[in-house]
């Protein structure tokens, strides 16, 4: 039996497909909102909290995002991040608790390799693609804007 | 005796002189739990690492293996052994203090019916009186190596299986006891171009029916020869296409395979998705349950076929695809 044809490829690819058992989107799709939505509702709560305490609009918000990326770093160390991100899936990624918990986890893997080979090279190692083409993007789009503002587009 | 294309039949076949398994927490609450020689709460095996986890549960492995067939170190005169890290750390770390000379062996998860192979050949070609043979794989050290952090939020998928944290060791000799290795059919890589590396059991399913095939031509043997036909850590979607595979070619082992990543979790109540996997998987079920039954004579011929999936981060990142392997060992009852 040796390697098969691309068409064959396919056919086994097919084959695979057919009889693996898939997740239930819609079930996925509820509880990325249900949980998603209480990360935000949280994060909400927090902010309204510090408004009413007195504090501006971004000092409110800067220590909202601190105290929910704190969160995440907290339940990451404890082994509870990734179990509501079971449930959660996209709903615990997308909100700022999912960057944080995408950087805390590596720094926790890594701490034995040490601070600068571990910790350092190695913090980013998820997070990392998001900071670069995220940056890069920004970055585009600031050029588009400048060129547009130069040639009278807007 | 050089048999068909890719096998060996033993003139004088190596007999196990001794087994132990050990397992973490998990498997040794999974259904097989009350059959390992030891189960070891604590995930780090008193170790600062994963990886040193790993190192101590494998030199665990070996220390059972001897103790427990009243051997000592010095009697050993070669090991084969591996794990799925890299460079092996857990097998040359484990092992290091041991002062044995020593094969280090990667064949993913099929590591312990290539340990046992060459193992059996080491003994039977009369170049060593006794050969231990061990794997062993650990949840955390290979996620680590593998995948993500284990603090990072993911779901896995359906198809995904669970790392088996333990491992078994195996003693082959020319001492007669109750059970022995009669033959090997040493696998090819086989590569059905799956790239999707949640789904091992696609990946090694056609390698395992390959070198079954290959078995039953070489040694002109059908299903029904054998009491069980027991794979590595195939899990459940590749059981299902390891029985259609072999239905193609016109043979049924529907009513005699087994899969050791099927048996050793209860997937709902354990929520392992599609079974175990890890070298350790194959290796400790073989070491506890499967190797008691074909001593107790329960059964009495045993197709050990573990079950390898050849993926590494780096390869799949450049685009390729996962093939797999599979490793035959006629254990029979003596």
């Amino acid at each position: 039996m040796p390697d098969l044809s691309e068409k064959q490829q396919k056919e086994y690819e097919e084959y695979v497909k057919q009889i693996t058992p898939t997740t239930s989107l819609a079930k996925n799709m509820f509880w990325a909102f249900v949980i998603g939505g209480l990360i935000c509702v949280l994060g909400q709560i927090i902010l309204e909290m510090f408004l009413k305490a007195g504090f501006g609009k971004d000092n409110a918000t800067s220590c909202e995002l601190i105290i929910l990326v704190g969160l995440s770093a907290l339940t990451t160390g404890l082994g509870l991040y990734p179990k509501l991100a079971k449930y959660g899936g996209a709903g615990t990624l997308v909100p700022i608790t999912g960057f944080a918990n995408s950087v805390a986890s590596p720094a926790i893997e890594f701490k034995r390799e040490g601070q600068v080979f571990g910790i350092g090279t190695r913090i980013f190692v998820i997070a990392g693609p998001v900071i670069l083409y995220g940056i890069l993007t920004s970055w585009i789009l600031g050029i588009i804007y400048w060129l547009g503002k130069v040639l009278n587009w807007w | 005796m050089i048999l068909g294309k890719a096998s060996i039949k033993f003139d004088e076949s190596p007999y196990i002189q001794s087994y132990a398994s050990v397992v973490g927490k998990k498997e040794g609450e999974g259904p097989l739990g009350g059959k390992f020689d030891a189960v070891i709460e604590d995930p780090m095996f008193g170790g600062d690492s994963w990886e040193d986890a790993e190192s101590r549960l494998q030199a665990q492995i070996a220390h059972y293996t001897i103790r427990k067939g009243n051997f000592s170190t010095e009697n050993i005169r070669y090991i084969f052994a591996g794990d799925l890290l890299g460079q092996l750390i857990a097998t040359f770390f484990g092992l290091k203090d041991m002062n044995i000379p020593l094969f280090g062996l990667y064949g993913a998860c099929s590591t312990m019916g290539e340990s046992l192979s060459l193992g059996a050949m080491s003994v039977a070609g009369g170049f060593s009186e006794c050969s231990l043979c061990l794997t062993s794989s650990h949840f955390a050290s290979a996620e680590k190596n593998f995948r993500f952090p284990l603090g990072y939020g993911t779901q896995r998928k359906f198809s995904a299986t669970w790392t088996v944290t333990g491992g078994g060791g195996v003693i082959l000799g020319k001492k007669p006891s109750k059970a022995r290795i009669t033959g090997i059919t040493t696998g090819k890589i086989v590569d059905y171009g799956i790239k999707d590396k949640e789904n091992m059991g696609a990946c090694m399913a056609p390698a395992a029916a390959d070198t079954i095939y290959q078995h039953f031509s070489d040694f002109s043997s059908k299903p029904q020869d054998y009491d069980k036909i027991i794979t590595g850590d195939l899990g459940y979607i590749g059981q299902t296409i390891l029985i259609d595979l072999m239905e193609e070619k016109g043979y049924d082992i529907k009513s005699n395979h087994m899969d050791c990543g099927i048996e050793i979790f209860d997937k709902d109540e354990q929520d392992t998705h599609a079974g175990a996997s890890g070298c350790g998987c194959s290796a400790s079920v073989l070491c506890s349950y499967v190797l008691e039954q074909i001593t107790k004579g329960a059964w009495k011929k045993v197709l050990f076929v573990p079950t390898g999936a050849l993926f590494s981060p780096v390869s799949s990142n450049e685009g390729n695809s996962i093939p797999g392997i599979a490793h035959a060992v006629v254990i029979e009852h003596a």
